[in-house]
């Protein structure tokens, strides 16, 4: 479980199928903004498998972290719902 | 003569408009097969097909500006809603099912704006159907890139000491803005002030109206 604040990175790996992790997130860094409790992972429901609940986070991320900083204006931000098999710990340098 | 013999042109001399005159499509057609099937083997009856038509077409953005009105009007409320919006709504008679709802909050320094880039998902028990351009690419993939330039298109100019807030409606999350209640609303009650909130300003692409 990450907590509100935590750093989280979004795994950058391209599986097939009914993916809510969008494109443009992969790889990037953002900040928890809440934990939204656990719901059944739509990768296995969309296809009406046995979907294993999994924590769904919204994650926040600034608008210079997606973008760079060609960012209609970086301070803006973003934010998402990603799964919790989407997200790792952050650990920068 | 104007009238004669134009085969493009209809009795009262104007041009006929393209209208749904072509062929059913593969998925219209597999909607009525499937519909009908349904009907004919005694799964669902025509009546309630109906039904669900007319509940769909009941859900209206007059359920989400009562929301706003009372978050604007009630402090208790307000407290409920920003803490867990689809319980605060599902009380007030608006399901919104299996789904979860968050009510974010536009203010002098923050304003919020909602899309969905992986397809349409919108609130559709408080706002009804989604537009047709919140479902298009441009909407969808704009929104998250340029945010501002695209308020702008919609009238909405966002000062340079406001934040603008994207939310990308991924997953089963819906969401549901609260414009700021307009200045010169002091003492209204919650039908007047229902008037004033829009459907775009419950999307972040508008602003309540000015009394």
């Amino acid at each position: 479980m990450y907590r509100t604040g935590a750093q989280v990175r979004i795994r950058s790996f391209c599986p097939p199928g009914h993916i809510r992790t969008p494109h443009y997130l992969r790889g990037k860094t953002g900040v928890i903004e809440r934990a939204l409790g656990p719901y059944e992972n739509p990768e296995q429901r969309a296809y009406k498998l046995p979907a294993p609940e999994r924590q769904l986070y919204r994650v926040r991320f600034s608008m210079r972290e997606i973008w760079g900083e060609a960012a209609e204006r970086p301070d803006d931000t973003l934010d998402a719902e990603i799964y919790e098999h989407w997200i790792e710990a952050d650990h920068a340098p | 003569m104007p009238h004669d013999h134009h085969d493009h042109l209809s009795p009262s001399g104007h041009p006929y408009r393209a209208d749904n005159d072509g062929p059913l499509s593969y998925w219209q057609l597999m909607e009525i097969a499937v519909r009908e099937l349904l009907i004919e083997k005694g799964e669902v009856t025509s009546a309630q097909v109906a039904a669900q038509i007319d509940a769909m077409d009941a859900r209206h953005p007059s359920n989400g500006a009562k929301v706003v009105a009372r978050a604007w009007s009630d402090p208790a409320f307000y407290e409920a809603l920003m803490a867990d919006a689809a319980k605060a709504t599902c009380e007030m008679g608006f399901d919104i099912g299996p789904m979860n709802l968050v009510a974010v909050e536009n203010t002098e320094t923050v304003h919020n704006v909602i899309v969905c880039t992986l397809c349409s998902c919108y609130p559709r028990n408080l706002l009804g159907l989604p537009l047709d351009w919140y479902k298009t690419r441009e909407y969808r993939s704009r929104t998250v890139k340029e945010p501002r330039k695209v308020l702008a298109e919609f009238g909405v100019e966002l000062g340079a000491g406001v934040t603008c807030r994207v939310h990308d409606s991924t997953a089963d999350m819906r969401y549901i803005v609260i414009p700021a209640r307009p200045e010169g609303t002091e003492g209204w009650d919650v039908e007047a002030l229902a008037v004033l909130v829009t459907r775009d300003s419950m999307i972040g692409t508008g602003l309540a109206k000015q009394p």
